[in-house]
């Protein structure tokens, strides 16, 4: 079995997305011989479903904008569980990225003077997003992929290969990270030393050798019913990293975006980009109220206006009045929509109304939003430039993720792991901003890059060895689904068909983990996963590996139920509601639990997946002190805003 | 909400043959074919592969062609239908299938690394560039390409020809060169590059006869004729067929 | 797996050896013979048309309206059109239809025209006959090599066709007078000329050509707003080319019918003023 083919590399990066390609570019413009691996074809990434912008403090729109001010917005976003110096860097960088973008020919939308124009988002205090109408996803893939493709051209020259130093690997899924286990014992234990992967289109196994890897992965949502996400968002990374022996930080953190499509059924859950609300569209329930101003919290309240004349001045002149509170962070706009369709103001599908029909001229909507126009015309029939649209929460992105280190994006506890994007953890806190994903992207993947770089020269004499055992494991993991009908033996149960578990998984995700938890359920949620974690075990699946999507979920199948394990586990442990985590049964923020992490990390760390039993879980919790925020990043803030985040101790250090 | 049985015939093989194949399936109110595909894939025949990924017409994965035209299948509804009508799906026929509804389009991605990237300013450094808005207008509208490579599928250039792809790269490659001619910024010309030649010398523009097939099937609404493909020639006859330029090289030529 | 595989080598256009095995050269259900149908036979009719007339060396003058077919006449067998668009240029050797002399130019002009390239390589050449439906030439090299090359030379035919839109401009404010060619007064042909005209103007300036010379060959129009703006306008007008150039070939053909009727007699050109 181990006559798999094998290449060598000096980084392999999972994804190829914003964050992994920028990984990747950074890796090989240092010297490191790269490979990236994407489970779709090369440009084809999630990414480019980002629409409203890249928030980057550039000050082009508004000059009082500096990093210090986004640095604020962003902990405030996170409810200042974000790992800070993450968002110190972050908003640091995050201009420079931009700009970078545009040396490799990205066209933003532009300022009357030249400049790269940006936009209003939700709980950025300026315009800070460069975009590019609301496809600027599209653009930053596109961006990065041409910058590889510019890469490899250079290669050409020097080599007369194209794929000498960058290889893309497309439509390949990677199963299981690798990891040095011949010098047991000793200092270099431990150290990654490559992955496994499939072709999905022959089902040909394949291991690439490499010292350094970077999960560049993105995120979880296909384990909810009603999601934003494609259908990549299985946590692959997640599951990789937990597997290789690293620990996932704050998995309870999901966000709903408030604005997805509820009709037709097959759309549902579709994003409607923020800036639909950014430009001016408002929040109506079924009376025709424009119901947020019944929603601002305590902590911004001095931040928004209290009446619709003062939200609406403020499109014009944002000096003088404060912002509509349309645009508070995500997840107040989220429970707000959530709680008047509950109270029975909803709209006829479910959902509330975003009317940006009655705010702008048509000609300006189709000019500004020219995706969502296009996107309700062709998907729903509604011209969103005569008509409200029907808008409701989705799942849209994970806080949580790999626990990495804010500098270089190292994982813990696994040398030689790297994790950037949606993938790793802490950057956003509890919630994030809009347009903060496309900046934590290429930031963090910048870093992943170089440091996977730096690291993996620093072994280039002693890479750490490939080792058969894990390697034939590996291919007998992925081959299971196929031979599910033989070993019946032992095992109760007819084989499951792994469409019909994936259904019931998001279901349950979607209705006892959802935007709304409380404890029973989320026991409830934790029982029934174990259950089909069971069942998965049968997940069987009928033809042959040739471009099989049948096996391809089956394979999938064991990552959504440790990451949704973890998700379940953590949101039953954390007892308060902070941004993208709200208890009925705990529906304040708890001062005391600011400073606390919760870590996941694999119950049997053999690798082995102790399935069959499903009173014991996968996953086991546990907590962990924040460091103290540094005192000149503490002083950005005033005293009577920390003292309603931060507890006693921490403000009187 | 009304669901009703409708008829489909999907190809299903590889590159040994296959063949087209009947099924019934359940429609219901809002669906697009994708959804169908996808009800296929979970209640009759597990292992149809189809490539797909964002369902909203955003990342141009799940090209097919709908009753033989090149189509987005997350982007086709089925009320465009007729309920009696059967629907027939097949794989995009320009490319080598892999198998069912998927094919193998490395073709683009050879052609893509045809075409020399953006060249940047001399002397201008990341946050120093200036550009208006109308000199990027155009290079944005056809950076609204989303590379589903329905153009490639249906232009006959290569479509009918396969000799033809080795020298022609196709309009969604003629539309990145006239991208990158059109970029504001671009220094191909000073570092010797003259994009509008080498877009007919190297990329085959003259095989292509604007019979606008490309520009009818693009789902962004880019209009690559007229926008892309016919300024590219009359920037290559700026180059060639230009008496007045071409007596003029010819003196300076002589005189230099 | 790679982005890089192999090319594939192998005719049999879109049945080509590893593409999906299927028989059928298409699998369209609309009707998509309509488009091509009905534009081979509007082209047709007006081929037909206007050989018998440009043949015919008659009926083309009816003070004080000239054919758009026979103006300018350049010859010396033109008939004399007070004051009109006579310029003996070719002298008494040529012997048939002054028409041929000048029906060069808006002929190689619309030959050459990126729309009527579309229409006749579609709905003539079968090249192809509609989207995604088979073509049935075994090789094809498109506009590469000779003789469609010189498809090239669009440029040039839009220069000449400035001039004769210009003539045919005279001709239209030569209608302005009576039969006695006194001034300021109006018929009927009048407006048919004042109607020709403009779509004349508005088909030979809505050309891609023209497009690109007033500005689309620039890299930068914030340099340029006067020509930014002209590109613009061509650029609205572009969008209509194709309807522009259907209008335009239905009044160019009735402006000379209106004559034809008049001069031979059939039909009087009611006079308005």
């Amino acid at each position: 079995m181990s006559v798999v083919d094998r290449q060598e590399w000096d980084v392999v990066v999972v994804g190829a997305g914003g964050a992994g390609l920028r990984a990747a570019i950074e890796a090989r413009e240092r010297g490191a011989r790269t490979a990236v691996i994407c489970k779709s074809l090369f440009g084809k990434a999630h990414t480019v479903m980002a629409e409203g912008g890249i928030a980057a403090a550039m000050a082009n729109a508004n000059e009082h904008d500096n990093w210090q001010v986004h640095f604020r917005d962003t902990m405030r976003g996170g409810k200042f569980l974000n790992q800070w110096r993450m968002a110190e860097l972050h908003a640091q960088e995050a201009p420079d990225r931009v700009w970078e973008l545009e040396t490799w020919g990205a066209l933003f939308d532009r300022t009357k003077d030249g400049r790269i124009s940006q936009r209003n988002f939700g709980g950025h205090e300026y315009p800070r997003l460069a975009h590019v109408g609301d496809r600027t996803g599209l653009e930053l893939i596109r961006t990065l992929q041409q910058k590889i493709v510019a890469l490899q051209q250079e290669d050409f020259k020097e080599t007369g290969d194209y794929e000498s130093r960058l290889k893309v690997f497309q439509e390949c899924t990677v199963t299981r990270v690798l990891k040095d286990t011949a010098s047991e014992g000793g200092s270099a234990a431990g150290r990654v030393s490559g992955v496994f992967a499939y072709e999905r289109e022959t089902g040909r196994f394949f291991v690439l050798e490499a010292p350094a890897v970077v999960i560049a992965t993105g995120g979880i949502g296909k384990s909810f019913k009603v999601t934003s996400n494609s259908w990549e968002y299985t946590g692959d990374g997640h599951a990789l990293a937990l597997l290789a022996g690293a620990p996932l930080l704050n998995m309870e953190f999901v966000q709903f975006h408030p604005t997805g499509m509820v009709w037709p059924p097959s759309v549902k859950g579709i994003l409607v980009t923020e800036s639909v609300r950014g430009d001016g569209g408002v929040l109506r329930n079924s009376e025709g109220k424009r119901f947020m101003f019944d929603y601002i919290p305590d902590v911004f309240k001095e931040k928004y206006a209290e009446s619709e004349e003062e939200a609406d001045r403020w499109y014009e002149d944002p000096e003088n009045n404060r912002r509509p509170p349309e645009l508070l962070p995500r997840d107040e706009v989220a429970r707000a929509i959530n709680a008047e369709v509950k109270a029975g103001r909803g709209s006829p599908h479910g959902g509330v109304f975003l009317d940006v029909s009655t705010r702008m001229p048509a000609e300006v909507i189709r000019r500004r939003l020219p995706s969502m126009y296009h996107q309700f015309k062709e998907l729903a029939d509604v011209d969103i430039t005569a008509e409200a649209m029907e808008v409701g929460p989705t799942c849209h992105y994970v806080m949580g993720g790999i626990a990495v280190d804010s500098d270089t994006a190292a994982a813990r506890g696994v040398p030689g792991l790297f994790a950037a994007g949606e993938v790793a953890g802490g950057m956003h806190g509890s919630n994030r901003l809009g347009g903060n994903s496309l900046s934590d992207l290429l930031v963090f993947g910048r870093r992943a890059g170089w440091h996977a770089a730096e690291y993996a020269q620093g072994v280039t004499y002693q890479r750490p060895p490939v080792d058969d055992a894990q390697v034939n494991a590996a291919a007998a993991e992925a081959l299971r689904p196929f031979s599910a009908e033989a070993d019946r033996e032992g095992e109760a149960g007819p084989p499951e068909n792994p469409y019909t578990l994936h259904q019931e998984l998001q279901q349950t995700m979607n209705d006892l983990v959802g935007i709304i938890r409380r404890e029973g359920e989320m026991e409830q949620a934790l029982r029934k996963l174990a259950e089909l974690r069971v069942r998965a075990r049968r997940a069987g699946v009928e033809g042959h590996r040739q471009f099989n999507p049948g096996w391809h979920l089956a394979l999938d199948l064991r990552n959504m139920l440790l990451v949704s394990e973890c998700v379940a586990r953590a949101a039953l442990e954390r007892t308060e509601s902070r941004g993208g985590h709200t208890r009925e049964d705990h529906p304040t923020m708890d001062r005391k639990w600011r400073n606390v992490n919760l870590l996941c990390t694999l119950a049997d760390p053999t690798g082995g997946l102790a399935a069959t039993d499903s009173g014991r879980g996968q996953i086991r919790l546990a907590r962990e002190s924040t460091a103290p925020i540094r005192p000149d990043l503490l002083a950005l803030f005033e005293k009577e805003e920390l003292v309603k985040y931060l507890a006693e101790e921490e403000l009187y250090e | 909400m009304s669901s009703y049985e409708a008829r489909f015939k999907v190809w299903r093989g590889d590159e040994q043959g296959g063949g087209l194949e009947d099924f019934t399936v359940e429609v219901n109110d809002g669906e697009v074919v994708l959804d169908i595909v996808h009800r296929l894939q979970a209640t009759q025949a597990p292992d149809l592969a189809v490539r797909w990924n964002c369902k909203a017409g955003k990342c141009g994965s799940c090209s097919a062609e709908i009753n033989g035209r090149p189509r987005l299948m997350c982007m086709t509804r089925m009320s465009v239908f007729d309920r009696a009508e059967t629907i027939t799906v097949t794989p995009l026929r320009t490319f080598p299938v892999i198998r069912d509804l998927v094919t193998d389009v490395g073709f683009n991605y050879r052609k893509a690394r045809e075409v020399p990237a953006f060249v940047p300013p001399a002397g201008l450094g990341a946050g120093e560039y200036r550009m208006m808005q109308e000199d990027v207008d155009r290079s944005q509208e056809f950076r609204k390409c989303i590379e589903c490579f329905l153009c490639q599928d249906t232009c006959h250039v290569v479509r009918d020809h396969e000799e033809n792809k080795t020298a022609f790269a196709g309009p969604r490659f003629l539309m990145r060169i006239a991208e990158l001619d059109m970029h504001p910024l671009d220094a191909a010309a000073e570092t010797g590059l003259d994009r509008g030649r080498t877009a007919q010398d190297e990329h085959g523009l003259g095989y292509c006869n604007i019979t606008k097939c490309c520009t009818e099937v693009c789902p962004e609404g880019i209009k690559i004729t007229d926008n892309a493909l016919i300024p590219m020639k009359e920037r290559a006859v700026d180059r060639k067929y230009d008496p007045l330029v071409w007596l003029g090289s010819k003196i300076r030529r002589r005189s230099s | 797996m790679a982005t890089g595989t192999e090319p594939q080598q192998n005719s049999g256009g879109v049945r080509t050896g590893a593409r999906a095995a299927i028989t059928a050269p298409h699998l369209r259900t609309d009707r998509w013979w309509l488009a091509p149908a009905v534009t081979a036979a509007g082209l047709l009719a007006f081929v037909v048309y206007s050989t018998w007339r440009a043949f015919a060396n008659a009926h083309y003058y009816a003070a004080p309206y000239v054919s758009p077919f026979y103006s300018p006449c350049l010859a010396s067998n033109c008939r004399t059109m007070h004051a009109g668009p006579n310029a003996d240029l070719f002298g008494s050797w040529w012997g048939i239809s002054p028409a041929i002399i000048i029906l060069i130019f808006p002929l190689g002009f619309r030959l050459t025209c990126y729309y009527y390239r579309k229409a006749y390589y579609r709905s003539f050449w079968a090249s192809p006959p509609a989207c995604a439906v088979a073509e049935p030439h075994r090789t094809y090299t498109g506009e590469t090599r000779f003789p469609l090359i010189l498809q090239n030379v669009h440029r040039y035919f839009f220069y000449a066709a400035l001039l004769v839109a210009g003539v045919l401009t005279y001709d239209t404010v030569l209608s302005f007078r009576d039969t006695h060619y006194r001034w300021g007064h109006m018929g009927l042909g009048t407006l048919v000329f004042l109607a020709n005209i403009v779509l004349i103007w508005a088909y030979t300036i809505s050309c891609h050509s023209c497009r690109h010379i007033v500005g689309g060959k620039l890299k930068h129009f914030s340099r340029h707003p006067v020509r930014y703006k002209a590109w613009q306008f061509v650029g609205r007008l572009n969008a209509r080319h194709m309807q522009l150039a259907w209008a335009s070939l239905l009044s160019v053909a009735l402006a000379d019918f209106y004559v034809y009727l008049v001069a031979s007699g059939v039909f009087a050109d009611p006079r308005f003023f």
